[in-house]
């Protein structure tokens, strides 16, 4: 179970924007009569997308009035899953995978250029307060380890040089490009590839 | 070898693309009506044949599981809901079929969707796979456009609808029923089983959930025969798999090869190497983080299928083979990966979230030779405290790379931790977690 808090200082109000109502909406309409419940998990994405990157706790008040559920009940997922910020992350939110397999191919070294360029601790905003990262468990990407995440994407194979570069870019506002660091493409044996031969030379 | 032509993820790399036109193509979406007017029992007779074992980790096998629905649908409808949480430490197998193959999965939905009489089928996705997620949604539009699914799905006169569902970061929602309950909107924690969600599954109603690879490839196998799938691999081990094969290798990679492939093999032909030569391996996680690791020695023969490596006290599990070579330090590569386990129990059987955390701690004090002689057995003992004492399957994977660790790499940790306890004498006080032992007949 991983630890989490809510932010100290937390908006009075919230409500969802007319793009945020119409894909909550949507959200709900794929699930049965009755069982409006089954969207929380993505009513608190459309709501964390919408403030920033994290959801403060009136938009789950928020979100319980919308699904007819207990105010708790909505506080339980939140607080379960491990993707939902409770507190500010920045608009770059920066996770780097340490499990096992990253972590045998260098996964501390990415962790120290995050410490170099973002902020000495996990989850405390950098200077700016646009950006902050977070050390988290398999983020299944394994054979492109080391990785890290931006937000949606992916960020593989890397090294410490090629991590200071992205950070550097996200620290200047720009966004990275995403997927291999080592020019290979995708999942592929790089240099190596013993199948499918006449796909690939296609 | 495996011969391309028996590929069925022949898009694995995205050479092609995973369009719907690309997709059919390669033999997507052809003739799929016919399939279905062969008949339900024909459908699952032939995934009978073919001796499909569900690619999640289980290996349970999926005609049977097939058959379990009921036969009549009654006032409940049926749900058929597809696994895509893939989470487990060194396994990627999922993700590259939900971007680059979807059609094989999105068709293999409506074939099982078909058997098992369901007209929703859910299709649970891990948060983070959020690009792939859209991917497959991508698919998904493409397929309710030229009416494949929707009403009269294909033209079969059956109707079927796939949403996707987004996790949220949640390792135990890959479990069967905790995947459930996150559909529900509720906390992702295992049910007790039975009832089983054959019959009381999603919203209380019968419910089928298969893994993401399992159903991509039914199309295939019911187009080429459930006897070709059974004749690659070996009796009750058949077919083809995608092994990730991640860790100390020069070329760390996806490849889908035969069953009762060696180990050697995978490593050396398709992943370039250990690094630093087959000589500096150190040992192998057969099949992600939660199956037992294997050492060198056992290496040199052995064969990756399920029952080879139930016979080797290890599992296949979901094939993300995980290479550890002589640089690293053993010990603290499954304290990380007991860190991991005590960060994603959810918390609700005490021996699983008390054990899992009791576990990491010993062996980080392992790894640094700061714990004393006797809590070798001790950290032992933690691991048969969890293992078979919980609601679900967890507690198993959480103690069982512990119990791996200490099968083949005990006199290592003896080694860097020798000294006894402070108070000695007191040794003949138990610790709490011994005192079963006492009773020999417990």
């Amino acid at each position: 179970m991983s630890l989490k808090r809510p932010a100290k200082d937390q908006p009075k109000n919230f409500e969802f924007n007319s793009s945020s109502l119409q894909a909550a909406n949507a959200m709900v309409a794929k699930y049965p009569e009755g069982k409006k419940q089954s969207a929380v998990m993505a009513l608190l994405y459309i709501a964390q997308k919408q403030n920033d990157n994290w959801i403060p706790l009136v938009a789950m008040k928020y979100i319980a009035k919308f699904l007819d559920m207990p105010y708790i009940k909505v506080y339980e997922v939140a607080t379960f899953y491990s993707m939902y910020n409770l507190s500010p992350v920045g608009k770059y939110f920066v996770q780097v995978c340490t499990t096992t397999p990253c972590m045998i191919r260098g996964a501390g070294k990415l962790v120290e250029a995050c410490k170099e360029k973002i902020s000495e601790n996990e989850s405390q905003l950098s200077i700016d307060k646009n950006c902050s990262w977070v050390e988290v468990e398999c983020l299944g990407a394994c054979v492109n380890a080391p990785m890290m995440q931006i937000n949606d994407e992916y960020y593989e194979d890397l090294d410490k040089n090629k991590t200071l570069k992205i950070l550097d870019k996200i620290l200047k506002g720009e966004t990275p490009k995403p997927g291999s660091y080592r020019g290979r493409i995708n999942n592929e044996p790089e240099n190596n590839r013993k199948t499918l031969m006449d796909l690939k030379n296609a | 070898m495996l011969k391309d032509k028996d590929r069925i993820f022949q898009n694995l790399y995205n050479d092609l693309d995973s369009s719907i036109i690309s997709s059919k193509k390669r033999g997507d979406w052809i003739k799929t009506k016919e399939l279905v007017d062969n008949g339900r029992d024909w459908i699952i007779n032939e995934i009978k044949e073919s001796q499909l074992r569900g690619r999640g980790g289980a290996g349970f096998p999926t005609g049977l599981k097939w058959s379990f629905a009921p036969k009549e649908v009654g006032s409940r409808p049926h749900y058929l809901v597809i696994n895509g949480d893939e989470s487990e430490p060194g396994t990627c197998k999922d993700r590259d079929i939900l971007r680059f193959e979807p059609h094989k999965l999105i068709e293999g939905c409506l074939l099982a969707s078909y058997a098992v009489q369901a007209h929703v089928c859910y299709i649970y996705i891990r948060g983070e796979y959020f690009i792939d997620g859209q991917k497959l949604q991508t698919a998904i539009d493409e397929a309710y456009k030229e009416n494949l699914i929707g009403k009269n799905a294909a033209g079969t006169g059956w109707d079927l609808d796939i949403y996707i569902h987004y996790g949220a970061g949640a390792y135990i929602c890959g479990e069967e029923t905790a995947l459930l309950e996150s559909i529900e909107g509720k906390k992702g924690q295992p049910r007790l089983k039975p009832p089983f969600p054959a019959l009381i599954g999603l919203y209380g109603c019968p419910t089928i959930i298969n893994n993401v690879e399992t159903i991509a490839v039914v199309p295939t196998i019911l187009r080429r025969g459930g006897k070709w799938f059974a004749s690659l691999g070996r009796e009750k081990n058949t077919g083809t798999k995608i092994f990730c094969i991640s860790g100390n290798v020069n070329n760390p990679c996806n490849v889908e090869e035969e069953m009762n492939i060696p180990l050697k093999e995978l490593i050396e032909f398709h992943a370039g190497g250990v690094v630093g030569g087959w000589e500096n391996l150190q040992a192998v996680i057969p099949g992600g983080s939660s199956m037992p690791l294997i050492p060198k020695e056992k290496c040199e023969t052995l064969t990756m299928d399920f029952d080879s490596l139930v016979a080797e006290k290890s599992g296949l599990g979901t094939a993300g083979i995980v290479v550890i070579n002589n640089d690293q330090d053993i010990i603290k590569c499954m304290a990380r990966i007991a860190r991991f386990y005590k960060h994603e129990s959810c918390g609700q059987c005490t021996p699983c979230r008390e054990g899992s955390g009791w576990m990491w701690r010993m062996l980080e004090r392992m790894a640094r030779g700061e714990a004393s002689k006797d809590e070798v057995d001790m950290l032992s003992d933690v691991t048969k405290q969890i293992e078979g004492h919980t609601i679900c399957a967890f507690g198993e994977g959480s103690s069982w790379p512990v119990q791996g660790l200490l099968r083949h790499f005990k006199d290592e940790i003896k080694k860097r931790n020798k000294f006894d306890p402070i108070v000695k004498e007191n040794k003949n006080i138990p610790y709490l977690v011994d005192q079963h032992l006492l009773d020999k007949n417990a």
